[in-house]
């Protein structure tokens, strides 16, 4: 609403409404700036070194500005190029030249590298194609490149060229679905040794799955004990299971390495009690993992569900009692679906932590039991695939994304906080 | 367990398991976390039950070999200094996000959130690719302000929570009172809502002396920090040394945390009063 629209007339009262009414809008306006002001500097820092990174992290997952930029003419030439057929000689003429521009400089790497990736031995092929480069006035760059190495004459090979010439490839997140694709386009599931992230996928959600229930199963009956229990004792058990809480995940890890390995407190107990002979192999493998992730996840079930359970009237179960319903009835009937709110908001923090883990199952799993996360630090850190690692990354966010806006509309995004 | 009129022989039984089952996935939650403490404390070489007998040994090696005591002070330094940022960040734009009326507030709000709910790896990936382009990697700037984004939220959730029971009659009075703004806000509001703040600051230091993800992406053996020490420590082979950091780190965060939960709870009482005056 203008002030014109206020202003009714000339009239006397009319001014002073409309000078009021124009302090209050000033007024308000200098606290909306203040306020903007206020908020500004923590937006700012959260864009610059959060926001930021994670979009440049997922652009990388379909970025391809390598290859435009180490071979720029051979990208030019590659329109005229049919899929699934050798190209014809401009384009050896142009991958030619680029090598000639990339010799002895650090892009020979680089380029081997980034095509290492989609094809296994093109590091090589690179490297010893540059050294043997063919001279300017040769009459064709196609047979001199084949007289180099014949695997210049193999479709398969050189369709990596072709495919991977555009500004943005899919090249990475195929990867990471294992997928690939055949040198006329067509995608294939890739096979043997390389289809790992499927699996991946698959024991990333089993694990946590597997977590988020076993919480649910034991957190359920301890946070219905503590919901009961008189406020004095209550209060001592929430300090109990707000002390792991509290401690760093590092710490917890660790002290389950030590408690579960074969001359840990756990074996010689064991062993003590006659149970088994030989330690059991409780540490770095799947047993290891469910064992410290749960411990560390725990926390996250009961709190949620002893925040519902002790807002539920003992006047209900009471009620259904008297009314003729045995405990069991009164529990399933009146007790469970009074927690439902409880149980779908631990369920979902717990599910969504899972999924996201890498120091425990680093720590306390064996290689087969390694999540998501660890193979997005693998292949940032020792494989150096950064494509790959942000493909994973953006995979794994979708994943997040996706339990958030089911499970949140599900429980209501208020109760996803745990204090 | 609801209480029930008359509880037959097999329900009582029912109870006492139930119990006795919550106890002992209490002790399954609580015994790991201080089983280093005892371990730290061994005579022998080796992190097995029983102890051969009991000795400082470990703590003296802790506290004088310049492999832990740097990264005790890495982790001290890098630690307050995340906190003094998050907290003077977070709680400006608390300030902000309560006293504003505009209808973007729940985005902003839920922006300034968004690294809690972000799988960690994820964030210290994309940061250090990012400050890979910056030259921040392996720098102290690049870890503090790494730290300062993942505590950044915790100070924005605990500072607003705490403005949320703040009453504004107070700061009115104090304006109808004569007091300028910020006279008002020094006098009134800050020592009101001080506590939440000191919690908020706390969970911030924690969050960063705790943190070891971005540690590991971030930091190059210079800025190596106690967790990540640790971290290596336990992934090549365990010395009981790294029981002695362990319970360092224990103790810190564990004490800290304490004191914001007192803090919490002694605000909670605080409004009640309040309230019920």
């Amino acid at each position: 609403m203008t002030i014109a629209d206020a202003a009714p007339g000339g009239t006397k009262g009319g001014i002073a409404r409309d000078a009021l009414k124009r302090a209050v809008e000033r007024s308000q306006r200098r606290q909306a700036v203040t306020m903007l002001v206020l908020m500004a500097p923590s937006i700012l820092f959260v864009a610059a070194l959060f926001v930021l990174p994670i979009a440049l992290f997922l652009f990388r997952s379909v970025d391809n500005g390598e290859i435009r930029h180490l071979l720029p003419q051979t990208v030019a030439a590659v329109p005229d190029w049919t899929a699934g057929e050798l190209p014809g000689e401009p384009v050896y003429a142009a991958l030619v030249e680029d090598l000639r521009t990339l010799k002895d400089t650090p892009g020979v790497g680089l380029l081997g590298r980034r095509l290492n990736y989609a094809v296994p031995g093109f590091r090589g092929l690179v490297t010893k194609t540059v050294r043997n480069l063919p001279a300017t006035e040769v009459p064709s760059k196609k047979d001199a490149l084949i007289a180099i190495d014949g695997k210049w004459a193999e479709p398969a090979i050189l369709a990596v060229l072709r495919q991977q010439s555009g500004r943005l490839t899919d090249f990475y997140l195929l990867t990471a679905l294992d997928l690939e694709r055949t040198p006329a386009d067509q995608l294939q599931r890739v096979s043997g040794e390389q289809a790992i992230f499927l699996d991946l996928y698959g024991r990333t959600l089993l694990i946590s799955l597997g977590v988020t229930l076993l919480c649910l199963v034991i957190g359920f009956p301890v946070a219905a004990v503590m919901a009961a229990a008189s406020p004095a004792v209550a209060n001592l058990l929430l300090i109990l299971v707000l002390v792991p809480f509290w401690t760093s995940l590092l710490v917890r890890s660790t002290a389950w390495v030590i408690l579960l390995q074969n001359e840990g407190l756990v074996n010689k107990s064991l062993m003590a009690l006659g149970l088994v002979d030989h330690p059991l192999p409780l540490v770095f493998n799947r047993t290891g993992v469910m064992v410290a992730m749960v411990h560390v996840l725990l926390p996250y079930m009961i709190l949620p569900l002893y925040s519902v359970m002790k807002g539920i009237s003992i006047n209900h179960l009471r009620a259904a009692a008297s009314l003729g319903a045995s405990p069991p009835r009164v529990f399933r009937t009146v007790y469970l679906p009074l927690t439902m709110p409880g149980v779908a908001a631990g369920c979902t923090l717990v599910f969504i932590l899972s999924v996201g883990f890498y120091v425990t199952p680093a720590l306390v799993g064996g290689p087969r039991d390694q999540m998501i996360g660890y193979f997005i630090a693998y292949f940032t850190n020792s494989a150096v695939n950064w494509g790959l690692a942000s493909a994973l990354g953006a995979l794994l966010l979708l994943l997040v994304a996706l339990s958030y806006l089911v499970l949140g509309r599900l429980v209501g995004f208020d109760r996803l906080r745990v204090r | 367990m609801p209480a029930r009129g008359h509880a037959t022989g097999f329900e009582r039984a029912a109870r006492v398991a139930l119990r006795v089952f919550a106890g002992l996935v209490l002790l399954y939650l609580v015994l790991p976390v201080f089983v280093v403490v005892p371990l730290s404390f061994t005579a022998g070489q080796l992190l097995v039950f029983p102890l051969p007998g009991w000795s400082l040994q470990w703590y003296r090696d802790f506290f004088t070999n310049p492999l832990w005591t740097g990264a005790l002070l890495n982790s001290l330094s890098i630690g307050l200094i995340a906190m003094t940022l998050a907290t003077t960040l977070g709680t400006l734009a608390a300030l902000g996000l309560h006293g504003s009326r505009s209808r973007w507030k729940p985005l902003i709000f839920g922006l300034l959130i968004t690294p809690l709910a972000v799988p960690v790896v994820i964030v210290a990936v994309a940061i250090f690719y990012y400050f890979a382009s910056l030259a921040l990697v392996g720098t102290y700037l690049g870890l503090v302000l790494a730290h300062t984004v993942l505590a950044l939220p915790f100070v924005v959730v605990t500072v607003s929570a705490t403005l949320q029971g703040f009453d504004p009659n107070l700061a009115r009075a104090a304006a109808s009172l004569g007091a300028a703004p910020t006279r008002a806000f020094w006098t009134v509001t800050l020592p009101i809502i001080a506590p939440g703040i000191v919690s908020g600051a706390l969970f911030a230091f924690v969050c960063s002396f705790d943190e070891i993800v971005v540690a590991l992406f971030l930091a190059s053996p210079q800025q190596r920090t106690l967790p990540r020490q640790i971290f290596s420590g336990v992934s090549e082979n365990i010395s009981p040394t790294i029981t002695a950091a362990a319970v360092v780190l224990l103790v810190v965060s564990v004490s800290l945390m304490a004191t914001m939960e007192l803090l919490r709870r002694r605000g909670e009482r605080f409004r009640k009063q309040v309230a019920t005056a």
